[in-house]
């Protein structure tokens, strides 16, 4: 039993479950949106500082949730500071292939971000739990396109 | 999994000890049982959102559909009048079931829900106006809620909130201290979803009937567990819904006190419920049927019936006895996983146990279990307002039903310490 579930819950993500990284709402932000997911009730909001030039500065996160979310949220956080608004929205459409489909191919080593976000893969066998994994990035859209909610529904 | 040797009848007559219950006869009857999650026997404790269903049960609406089917009170053809027999027997098994006073205080609906949505609808065109007050608790499922904001936002009525305490306990006074000159409905749950409490029903009514306020219960999970009577009680109105007592999906039972029906107008319109129709004026057929319109669920009605036979049959006493005990040692056996906190520990129960863990969210301990074959329920148990009362967003359920045994508690038990084993 604890195969599948050690795939899925990698020390990456326990580690960032449980200290996520940019857990802050910063006062400079410019975008930011509301996420929830009416499954579990969990709920998430997303700040997103963009400079005129449309890339992106700071992301940020406030919310609680389950390991997956989290984890999710935190590593979002990390992977598209530096990203234009453009090459986040590629990213996100690779992100989400990985975590639903099979065979879709994760690591490719020139896709530094990609590889990062590897460690979620593993929900492709948890179907249910695909929704935790991409709230974050849902809502991130969201505030992209200047709407204030997001779901995951 | 304790062996299917014994082979006595499920309960001794007159004995209604856990002990007397034959729970591997009982497993014998339900065939999805034989399923494995993951290579794992099912560990089913999910029946508070919806149980498994007895072969009974899958025969009698397969017998239905294979020897006494037409559409209801339409034909004078010979199926017809077999398929309105059983039908209308149907209504009689549910108003033995409740100890209604007549079959004719026995609606049909689709489910629990949409028997809410009828009163509420039905109710207030008749007795709610702006101002009036609709008393509800912290415990109530979403469908217990929903429907009155719905008449809150048409007619502008005060929903007021019966608090409970930290254990989870419906606070009586508190709630007395709500009635007022306003209250026109009190509308409870019997037994909460998300934390099993069992509300002191017959305070409740007592002290609304003190000032001539009706009450409608939910008894959608007091039904499956506690014998219910609504005469005793002297409930004014009682919902319940079919797939959380081993019945079909797609039925749901309202009773009304026949006083009360009678003055309530339709829900919907169409066949069924009218006695006649011309263009100028429709005149509308007496309770029950009047709140029936089109088709009903013919097949499901046989099927409830036939969940309602089983379940006495095992004895209600008994059932209560032997999920009471499974219960009470789940209670014991999770306290000593390492983390743990139970959620809802008012001083009588259902067979529910809600719980939380120190080390992970909800929704990871129900995907960890699940890959030992343990079904849980886990998030908000469509009761929001309670879980923002107890402050959780979410908690992991697990509920007892009839073919549940002490062995699965320890499967559960022992999954619920592999997640302290990833998180802890
Ligand atoms: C206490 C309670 N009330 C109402 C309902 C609604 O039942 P249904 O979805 O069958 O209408 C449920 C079940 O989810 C419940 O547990």
């Amino acid at each position: 039993m604890l195969d599948d579930l050690r795939e899925l819950y990698q020390e990456v993500i326990l580690d960032h479950g449980r200290n996520p990284r940019n857990h802050r709402n910063p006062p400079e932000a410019n975008r930011h949106a509301h996420g929830h997911n009416p499954m579990c009730g969990d709920s998430v909001v997303v700040y997103a500082t963009v400079d005129d030039a449309g890339v992106i500065r700071d992301v940020a996160f406030e919310g609680k949730g389950c390991a997956i979310s989290v984890a999710s949220a935190s590593l979002m956080t990390e992977v598209l500071k530096g990203k234009t608004e453009a090459e986040a929205k590629v990213l996100f459409g690779q992100f989400h292939d990985m975590c639903t489909k099979e065979g879709a191919q994760g690591g490719d080593p020139d896709n530094e971000e990609l590889e990062r976000l590897q460690v979620l893969a593993g929900v492709r066998e948890f179907p249910m739990r695909v929704k935790c994994a991409t709230l974050a990035w849902h809502t991130l859209s969201a505030a992209m396109a200047g709407t204030d909610d997001a779901t995951t529904e | 999994m304790s062996k299917a040797t014994a082979k006595r009848v499920a309960a001794a007559p007159g004995d209604n000890s856990a002990a007397a219950f034959d729970v591997a006869r009982v497993r014998a009857d339900f065939p999805i049982l034989t399923q494995e999650v993951f290579g794992h026997p099912l560990v089913y404790l999910d029946t508070a959102a919806s149980a498994q269903k007895p072969r009974q049960v899958i025969e009698a609406m397969s017998h239905a559909y294979e020897t006494c089917y037409a559409n209801v009170h339409r034909g004078v053809h010979r199926m017809s009048q077999l398929t309105t027999d059983a039908f209308e027997s149907g209504r009689e098994t549910v108003a033995r079931f409740l100890n209604a006073g007549s079959a004719d205080e026995i609606v049909f609906t689709r489910n629990a829900t949409e028997a809410f949505n009828l009163l509420a609808t039905c109710f207030a065109s008749v007795n709610l106006g702006h101002g009036d007050e609709v008393v509800i608790s912290t415990m109530e499922h979403h469908a217990n809620i929903v429907p009155w904001q719905l008449v809150r936002d048409r007619l502008g009525i005060v929903l007021r909130i019966v608090p409970i305490d930290d254990d989870g306990n419906f606070l009586l006074d508190e709630y007395e201290a709500l009635l007022g000159p306003r209250t026109k409905l009190v509308a409870v749950t019997h037994v909460s979803n998300a934390l099993g409490t069992v509300v002191p029903l017959k305070q409740v009514i007592e002290r609304a009937h003190a000032r001539n306020i009706p009450v409608l219960v939910d008894g959608c999970q007091a039904v499956p567990h506690i014998k219910v009577d609504v005469q005793a009680l002297d409930a004014d109105f009682y919902v319940f819904t079919g797939h959380k007592l081993y019945g079909p999906t797609g039925i749901g039972v309202f009773y009304g006190k026949s006083e009360l029906l009678k003055d309530l107008p339709p829900y919907q319109g169409g066949g069924e419920m009218i006695a006649s129709v011309t263009f100028e004026k429709t005149t509308f057929k007496d309770p029950p049927h009047r709140f029936e319109a089109g088709t009903p669920p013919i097949v499901e009605v046989i099927g409830l019936s036939a969940a309602i036979d089983y379940v006495q049959a095992l004895g209600q006493d008994a059932i209560a006895a032997h999920e009471n005990g499974l219960r009470t040692y789940a209670e014991t056996r999770l306290a000593q996983v390492p983390g743990l906190n139970l959620i809802g520990t008012a001083r009588e129960k259902a067979s529910i146990v809600s719980f939380t863990m120190d080390s992970a969210h909800p929704h990871d301990i129900g995907t960890i279990v699940d890959r030992s074959g343990v079904a849980l329920r886990t998030g908000h148990h469509c009761a929001q307002p309670l879980m923002q009362r107890l402050g959780v967003a979410a908690t992991a359920r697990a509920s007892f039903g009839i073919y549940n045994t002490r062995d699965e508690v320890d499967v559960l038990a022992r999954a619920l310490e592999s997640v302290h084993e990833i998180f802890g």
